[in-house]
Formats: structure tokens, C-alpha cells, sequence
């Protein structure tokens, strides 16, 4: 069992927690950084539900590698990940239905996220099964965190709150406090993640382009 | 003269590398080649140095909009006492406007120019001139309501995101002063547009009086919500004055024409630019004129359009700059038309922005290099011809 958990295992789970980060590294799965990300809660379940079917259309792609031909391996990994995003979209409905009501069509268009089909290709078509998993969650899980601290800063200060909750108390707003309207648009969450490049950036070296 | 020039060689050595201060060194150097023609020369390669440095030229655009501030000042001050009924004659006006309008200068320039020097020290530079211009043009461009923090917190944002990321004066792709005012616009629309912003409504000092619930529209606000065709406000002579409710510099069109003949006359700025701005806003607002939807905003007279609002301002002092601009000489027309063109049909069309200037700039600035790469990629094209 411990081949389960060797050093290159972990290598591959926590890699794209942060110096192989999809979103900030790689730049990859913008478009629904920007859209679901003006409120913390829709945030959270967008990261959590793009985990779930990285991790599994990793394992089941890997799973088929070798009887997939190549020549039609893209229509395969779309259908593989067709049918999760079905799946968790319908138990986003029946469980969580208001959350789902504010991501609308952005859990559908999880098919369209880069980050899949790149580690699909990148990654799943050339591992096991188990390495697939790590690398599916890990790299869902780097997305999460992105998507978190974007949504974190912009429900913050759009809104005042966190989670839903009024953090920034009325007596604020009575001194003359405004919520910043910009930060509940696109545009700004752009902005958070040029930030948080320019923060790794500059903290690890060997990412800055020479 | 000589005085002073022997007192900064005298202190000098303090902010020298192991001087006393040496942690203010770009400070010092700013301000003592601001005053003084700096006497190092280049030391590698051979380069052709102007007469004029980008320092004289700064000095001088701030000097071509001290007409259209002194004006605002007045402005800010008549407006408050026509619409609070408070009585005082033309200098109380123009305290109470000085002392309404002041705040907001220092703290544009204290939080630009405090980024500028913390990033001119953090990167060993010297410290860039560009914020002497922006510095005014922000508290010039915005509504005299307008609380000072946000006014703060947004240089800071335009400072770094639309200036120091792209490194520094010179690199901007846009306006800095212009994404300041973007800024405002989107993220405290409250604070920005309506009717409640534009009349000063407290008193400062003893100076005028308090009144709740001050309402006064912009012309161009009038026009944008008239529910009849022919309810734009009619042409007057204060329009043209500048004694008319609006964002603090922009009003008057004669004081404004002032500081383009500062700029034209010293050549800082294109007459190409300025000029083809007003004939692309006047060509756009005469087609609507004859053509246009029937709404007040486009059945609005040719001039009227050319006069309200930021039209003049943007034409003269934000379109001119010359870094965001483009730089060949016939993009500079293409760029100017463009401008005036679209800035009109923001207005007439997007009934949610009763003023285009803005937006029409820093669209424009976005293609400024583009038109550039068009104008010479055709001229080279037109003299490979030749060769043939």
C-alpha cells in the first residue's frame, strides 16, 4: 500500500495546489473564474463540482486508455465528461437546487473547461488509474482554491459580506462606506487573479518568465 | 535662483548612496530636477536630446488647465450658492469652491505621487513626472460631491493597475486619469452620475449653507432621461461660460479653449487630435440630428452637443495625451474622428451614459496602436510600390 502514497504520488496531488496551479500557473479555466465567482457559496460548489469530475473522468479515461484508438479519443473523453456533468448537474438540482439556479449554465459548461480536457490529454491518457485520481483531484482542488479567494474578496467588498453573512457592519456604512460595484463584475475578478499571479510570481522565482 | 541652487548642492550629499537620507534619494532627485534642468548627460551610444524634457512639458499642461480650474473652483461655488439660495458675492464663491475643491487635489496627488515615489524608491528609479498631470486632471474630472476615500482608493487602483503594472509613465495603454474616473463610474455609480452629486451641498467653514436633499441635474442628465424629443435643454450662453452644473473642470468651454491655446501654441499637443475630435463629435451629432432615433439626446442641436458635458475637455486635455494617442501624424486624424464619433453615439444611443467622452478615449486608446501599425504598414506598402 504504500506505493499509494509515494513521494511522486504526493508529487502529483499537491503539485497543482500551487507551483502547477491550472488557474494561476498554467492559466487555464478563466472564463468560469469570472462568472461564478461574485459570491462565495456558488464559488465553493463550482470548485467542488469541477473536482468531482476531474477526478473521475481522469480514472475512467485512464481506465480506457489502451482500448481507446486515438483517433477518436477526443469524442470519447467528451462523452465521458458529458455524462459526469450531467450527473452532478441533476444532483446539484435536486439537492442544492438554488445554487444551482445561481450558477445556471455554468455547470453545464464545465465540459467546455480547459482544465479537463487539458489533464485528460496531459495527464489521464498516459497514467494509471490511481495517479489519475490524485492528479483529477489535485488539480480540481487548485482550481477550488483560486476560484475561493477571488470570490472571498469580491463578495467582501461588492457586497460587504461572506457567505451570505454581513461582515461589514451597518454603523460602516452609516460613516459614508460604499460597496464597490466594480468588484461584482467580470472585470474585476480578472483583476483578484492578476494578483494572485503577480503574488506567486514574484514569491517563487523560478515561475517568472525570463 | 542662486540661492536656491546652492542650497540643493549643499544638502545634496545627504541623499547620496550612504547619506543620511539616502532612503529619500528619487525623492530628491524629482523634486531637484524639477526645478532645475538636470546637467548629467547620457553616457553610452549617441542620442539627440530635445530642449524640452518631459518635466517642461508636464509644468506646461498643468499650466494650460489652471484656467479651466480657477474657473471650476468659481463654478462649484456659484452653482452652490444658486441652488442653496445662499446669498455671497463673487470671492466668498470662489473660497467657497477653493475650499471645496482643494481636498480633493491634495489627496490625488498625496496618494499618487506617494505610490509613484514608494515604487520610483522599491525599483531604484527615478521618480516619474507623469503624475503631475494626472494629479490635476482627477479631481478636475469628477463630480464636487464625490467623498474624498473613493476618490483616493481610485488613483491608487489607476496608479498601479493602469500605470506602474505596465511600467511606469510612458508605458500606459491608457489614460491614467481616465481609469481613475472608470473607476468611480462603475464601482460608485451613486457617487458619480444622478442628481445629487453635481451641487455641492454643504456648507465648509460658515462659508454657504446646508441644504438635505440637493437635486440638480447635468444638461446632458436632462437630455438623457426627457421623455419628448424636443425636451433637450435649450442653448444658452452659460453653457458655454461654464456656469452650468457639472464635473468640476469640465464646464466651461471658454476656459477650457484658454488652456488649448497654452497647449497648441507651446506644440505640446496635436491640433490634428483636437481638431478632429470636435469635427467627428460634430459630424456624428449632425447625422443624428437629421437621421437619428427620436429621442431628446439626438434631436439635441450639433453645438449644444460639442459644448455640455466632458466634450471639450476630453478633445483638449485627455485625447492630446501623447502617450495613450496614437503617434503618426494622419492616425492622429483617423484617432481624433474616431473619438468625437463615438463618444456621440454613446451618448445618443446607450441611454444608461448620458456622457461618451470616457468611454469614446479609452476605447480609442485601446486602437491607438493599431491605428498606428495601419498608417505605417500603408505607407510602407506605398513606397515598396515605387520599386517595382
Amino acid at each position: 500500500m504504500s506505493s499509494l502514497f509515494s513521494k511522486k504520488n504526493k508529487e502529483v496531488f499537491s503539485a497543482p495546489l500551487g507551483m502547477n496551479n491550472p488557474v494561476t500557473v498554467q492559466v487555464l479555466g478563466i472564463c468560469s473564474a469570472l462568472a461564478v465567482t461574485a459570491k462565495l457559496e456558488p464559488a465553493i460548489v463550482m470548485g467542488l463540482s469541477v473536482t468531482v469530475i476531474t477526478a473521475f473522468s481522469n480514472v475512467i479515461i485512464s481506465l480506457l486508455r489502451k482500448t481507446v484508438p486515438n483517433r477518436i479519443r477526443i469524442i470519447v473523453q467528451l462523452v465521458v465528461v458529458a455524462a459526469l456533468v450531467t450527473i452532478v448537474s441533476e444532483i446539484l438540482k435536486a439537492f442544492a437546487y438554488d445554487v444551482s439556479v445561481q450558477l445556471s449554465v455554468y455547470i453545464g459548461l464545465i465540459i467546455t473547461n480547459c482544465i479537463l480536457m487539458g489533464r485528460l490529454e496531459a495527464f489521464a491518457m498516459a497514467n494509471g488509474p490511481w495517479e489519475s485520481f490524485l492528479d483529477g483531484i489535485g488539480n480540481g482542488l487548485g482550481y477550488a482554491k483560486i476560484l475561493i479567494i477571488v470570490a472571498f474578496f469580491r463578495e467582501l467588498f461588492g457586497s460587504g459580506a461572506v457567505l451570505g453573512f454581513q461582515i461589514i457592519p451597518s454603523s460602516v456604512y452609516e460613516a459614508g462606506y460604499l460597496n464597490n460595484g466594480l468588484m461584482l463584475m467580470p472585470p474585476m475578478a480578472l483583476i483578484i487573479v492578476a494578483c494572485i499571479i503577480w503574488y506567486q510570481r514574484s514569491k517563487h522565482k523560478e515561475l517568472q518568465d525570463k | 535662483m542662486k540661492a536656491l541652487r546652492n542650497y540643493l548642492n549643499r544638502i545634496k550629499p545627504n541623499f547620496e548612496p550612504g547619506g543620511k537620507y539616502h532612503a529619500f534619494r528619487s525623492v530628491f532627485e524629482g523634486f531637484e530636477s524639477f526645478l532645475f534642468v538636470p546637467n548629467t548627460t547620457s553616457k553610452t551610444g549617441t542620442n539627440i536630446h530635445d530642449a524640452i524634457d518631459s518635466k517642461r512639458i508636464m509644468s506646461i499642461v498643468v499650466i494650460a488647465l489652471i484656467p479651466a480650474l480657477l474657473f471650476g473652483m468659481y463654478n462649484v461655488g456659484y452653482q452652490h450658492y444658486l441652488y442653496t439660495g445662499a446669498v455671497g458675492g463673487f470671492w466668498e464663491m470662489f473660497l467657497y469652491g477653493l475650499l471645496a475643491v482643494l481636498p480633493k487635489i491634495v489627496v490625488s496627488y498625496v496618494v499618487g505621487l506617494g505610490i509613484e515615489f514608494i515604487v520610483a524608491q522599491w525599483k531604484r528609479e527615478e521618480i516619474q513626472e507623469g503624475f503631475l498631470v494626472s494629479g490635476i486632471l482627477i479631481p478636475m474630472i469628477v463630480p464636487v460631491d464625490c467623498p474624498l476615500w473613493i476618490l483616493a482608493i481610485a488613483t491608487a487602483f489607476s496608479v498601479i493597475f493602469a500605470k506602474e503594472v505596465f511600467g511606469g509613465t510612458g508605458m500606459n495603454v491608457f489614460n491614467v486619469a481616465l481609469i481613475t474616473r472608470a473607476f468611480l463610474f462603475f464601482a460608485y455609480p451613486t457617487k458619480m452620475s444622478g442628481e445629487s452629486v453635481w451641487v455641492a451641498s454643504d456648507s465648509i467653514f460658515g462659508l454657504g449653507k446646508t441644504v438635505d436633499g440637493l437635486t440638480a441635474a447635468t444638461s446632458l442628465g436632462v437630455a438623457s432621461t426627457a421623455k419628448v424629443a424636443d425636451a433637450y435643454p435649450a442653448f444658452s450662453w452659460d453653457m458655454v461660460t461654464g456656469l452650468i452644473p457639472g464635473s468640476i473642470g469640465e464646464t466651461s468651454v471658454i476656459a477650457i479653449l484658454i488652456g488649448a491655446v497654452i497647449l497648441l501654441w507651446s506644440g505640446v499637443a496635436s491640433w490634428k487630435t483636437m481638431l478632429s475630435v470636435f469635427v467627428g463629435g460634430a459630424f456624428m451629432a449632425y447625422i443624428f440630428n437629421e437621421f437619428g432615433p427620436e429621442t431628446a439626446m439626438a434631436r439635441m442641436p450639433w453645438y449644444e452637443h460639442l459644448v455640455l458635458g466632458g466634450f471639450c475637455f476630453g478633445a483638449v486635455f485627455m485625447a492630446t495625451d501623447p502617450v495613450t494617442s496614437a503617434r503618426t501624424e494622419s492616425g492622429k486624424y483617423i484617432y481624433g474622428f474616431l473619438i468625437g464619433a463615438i463618444a456621440i453615439i454613446i451618448r445618443v444611443l446607450n441611454p444608461g451614459y448620458p456622457e461618451g467622452m470616457m468611454l469614446a478615449i479609452l476605447l480609442m486608446n485601446v486602437f491607438a496602436p493599431l491605428i498606428d501599425y495601419c498608417v505605417v504598414q500603408r505607407n510602407i506598402s506605398r513606397r515598396m510600390n515605387r520599386i517595382k
